[in-house]
C-alpha cells in the first residue's frame, strides 16, 4: 500500500491508509524508546529543509537511526548550490539520486508536489509554506489514538490561529474521516477558512465555532491548541488582548473532563501557561515524542522490507 | 481584418439566409434579426459567450490585438438562454477541440460551430478537461507554480459549471476572476 508513494497531504490518506500507520507506530514504539533495530540498515534518508526546524529536523534525523539507516543533510543554504540558484526541481534530481528518501521543508506552498515530480524517490513533506504538513497531522492523530483509545466519536476543540495555521487545517481534514465533533475556537479575524468548513460539513462533520475558550474546556475529550502570532494582528493592543484570552491557564481547567488531553504542535510561546505542564491533562511533550515513532512507522513502510 | 461589433451597432446587415441567422435562430428564437453580423465562408463561430467575456475568449485564444486573423466579435447582445451573450466568429481557421475547450473556463455554455462553404459541419457545447495545463496561473503568490521552477500551472477542473479549478501545486481553488489570472 505504501511502497515508494510520496507522503505530501493528508487529502491523498484515507482512513483505512491513516490507520495502518498508526498501527505501525504502535509496534515500533518500544524501538522510539530505544529498542534497537537495523530495520533501515542500509537506507539513506535525505533531509532537505530550506526554513528552520528543530523538531522535525531532528525528530526525523532520530526515527531514521532508531531504524539503523543514515541520515545526509542539505545544510545552510549559503554556499550550496542553491544559492548559485538551481532550481528545486534539479535539486531534488540530485540528491534523489544519493538517498532512498527525501524529506522536504520549503516555504513555497507546492513546493513538495513539485519535488515528487522530479524525485526517483519518495518525498515527505515537512512542511511547504503554508500549505501540508501531513506527518505532524499523523503524530497527531497517533496521540490522541494512544492517549483517548480512539479517535472515533470523541470532542475535540481546535483553539487558536485557525485561519492560518497548516496544522489545524489538515487535523480538522483528518478528523472528519473518523466523525470527530469539532468545535472551532478562534478570534473572529483567525476563523477557519470557509472552503475548509464547507468541506468538514460536507463530510458529515458536526462542526460548530466559538470565540470563548472558557465556555468549551469543559465540553471536550481534546485542547488542540494553537499559537496566535503576534504579526496576525496590526494593532499591538489588539493582539495583547486576543493573546491573554486565549492562554491556558490551570483556572481553565477546573471543570474539565477527567479525560480531557491536551495538545499542542509546539512550539509554544505564552498560550499554555507552564503551570498546565504539570496538570494530568498536559500531552504535548509526549505528542512531540510520538513524532519519532510516527515518522519511523512512515518511514519503515517507504523504503523498508514488507508492510 | 479584425472587426468590433457592438450591440450598438445595430444597424449591421445581415442576409436573411445566412447560416449564422441559422445558427442563433435555433438557439435564441426571440433574438432580434439586426444584432446579427455577416455570415463567414469558413472558420469557426463560438456562440453563447457568457455576455462581456468575448476579449477573453480571444485572449484563450491567443488572438492578440496584432492578429492576422479576421475576426468578429459581437458582444452583450440579448439571448433567452444567458440574457446577454457574445459571439465571436474567427475566419478561415477551424478551431482545435483542445482550443475551444479551454474557452469553457470563462464561458461554460459556449457553443462551438465549424463551417465550411457556410455550412455548420460541426456543432458541439463546449466541455473541460478533467485538468488545464499551462493555460491559468495560481492566484497563490506564493505558490511554487508561480517560480521559475521548470514546471507549467496546472489546475484540476472540480466543477464546471460554474467552473472551480483548483492548483495541482498549492491546492488552492479558483472560481472567480478566471479570466484575470489566463496566461
Amino acid at each position: 500500500m505504501f511502497k515508494k508513494r510520496h507522503v505530501l497531504s493528508m487529502r491523498e490518506f484515507s482512513r483505512e491508509e491513516i490507520d495502518s500507520v498508526l498501527d505501525m507506530a504502535q509496534t515500533l514504539e518500544p524501538y522510539a524508546r530505544g529498542k534497537r533495530s537495523d530495520m533501515l540498515a542500509g537506507k539513506i534518508l535525505a533531509l532537505l529543509f530550506f526554513e528552520p526546524s528543530t523538531r522535525t529536523r531532528m525528530s526525523f534525523e532520530t526515527a531514521m537511526k532508531r531504524l539503523g539507516g543514515g541520515v545526509i543533510n542539505l545544510g545552510p543554504a549559503e554556499g550550496s548550490s542553491i544559492s548559485k540558484g538551481e532550481s528545486l526541481a534539479d535539486t531534488v534530481r540530485v540528491i534523489g539520486g544519493y538517498a532512498d528518501a527525501l524529506v522536504i521543508r520549503h516555504p513555497k506552498e507546492g513546493s513538495a508536489r513539485l519535488a515528487s515530480e522530479f524525485s526517483p524517490v519518495p518525498v515527505l513533506n515537512a512542511g511547504d509554506g503554508a500549505g501540508h504538513h501531513p506527518t505532524q497531522t499523523l503524530l497527531d492523530l497517533y496521540t490522541i489514538k494512544k492517549e483517548q483509545g480512539r479517535i472515533d466519536d470523541l470532542e475535540i476543540a481546535l483553539v487558536g490561529d485557525l485561519k492560518y495555521g497548516r496544522t489545524v487545517h489538515s487535523l480538522a481534514y483528518a478528523l472528519s474521516l473518523y466523525g470527530a465533533d469539532v468545535t472551532l475556537v478562534s478570534p473572529p479575524t483567525l476563523r477557519m477558512p470557509e472552503s475548509i468548513r464547507t468541506d468538514l460539513s460536507g463530510k458529515g462533520t458536526r462542526v460548530r465555532e466559538v470565540c470563548d475558550l472558557g465556555k468549551v474546556v469543559n465540553n471536550v475529550d481534546v485542547l488542540y491548541m494553537t499559537r496566535i502570532q503576534r504579526e496576525r494582528f496590526p494593532d499591538p493592543q489588539e493582539y495583547n488582548k486576543v493573546a491573554r484570552s486565549y492562554r491556558l491557564t490551570p483556572q481553565f481547567l477546573a471543570g474539565a473532563r477527567k479525560n480531557l488531553i491536551i495538545m499542542h504542535p509546539l512550539p509554544r510561546v505564552d498560550e499554555i501557561s507552564p503551570d498546565v505542564d504539570g496538570t494530568p491533562h498536559a500531552r504535548y511533550f509526549q505528542q512531540s515524542f510520538y513524532g519519532v515513532t510516527v515518522r519511523m512507522a512512515l518511514l519503515k513502510m517507504l523504503i523498508g522490507g514488507g508492510a | 481584418m479584425t472587426t468590433l461589433t457592438t450591440a450598438a451597432a445595430k444597424t449591421e446587415a445581415i442576409e436573411k439566409s445566412s447560416i449564422d441567422a441559422k445558427i442563433d435562430a435555433k438557439d435564441d428564437k426571440d433574438e432580434p434579426r439586426e444584432l446579427r453580423v455577416k455570415p463567414i465562408k469558413s472558420g469557426t463561430v463560438i456562440d453563447h459567450i457568457a455576455g462581456g467575456q468575448a476579449l477573453n475568449v480571444l485572449k484563450i485564444l491567443g488572438i492578440a490585438g496584432t492578429t492576422d486573423a479576421t475576426v468578429s466579435v459581437v458582444m452583450n447582445v440579448e439571448s433567452s438562454k444567458l440574457g446577454k451573450k457574445d459571439i465571436v466568429k474567427v475566419e478561415d481557421r477551424e478551431l482545435l477541440e483542445d482550443e475551444v475547450n479551454r474557452i469553457a473556463l470563462i464561458a461554460p455554455a459556449a457553443s462551438i460551430n465549424i463551417i465550411r462553404d457556410y455550412m455548420v459541419i460541426d456543432k458541439h457545447i463546449v466541455d473541460l478537461p478533467s485538468e488545464i495545463v499551462g493555460v491559468v496561473r495560481c492566484q497563490n503568490p506564493n505558490c511554487i507554480s508561480n517560480t521559475t521552477e521548470p514546471i507549467k500551472s496546472r489546475m484540476l477542473v472540480k466543477a464546471k459549471n460554474p467552473v472551480l479549478l483548483r492548483c495541482i501545486f498549492c491546492e488552492q481553488p479558483l472560481t472567480d476572476r478566471i479570466a484575470e489570472y489566463l496566461i
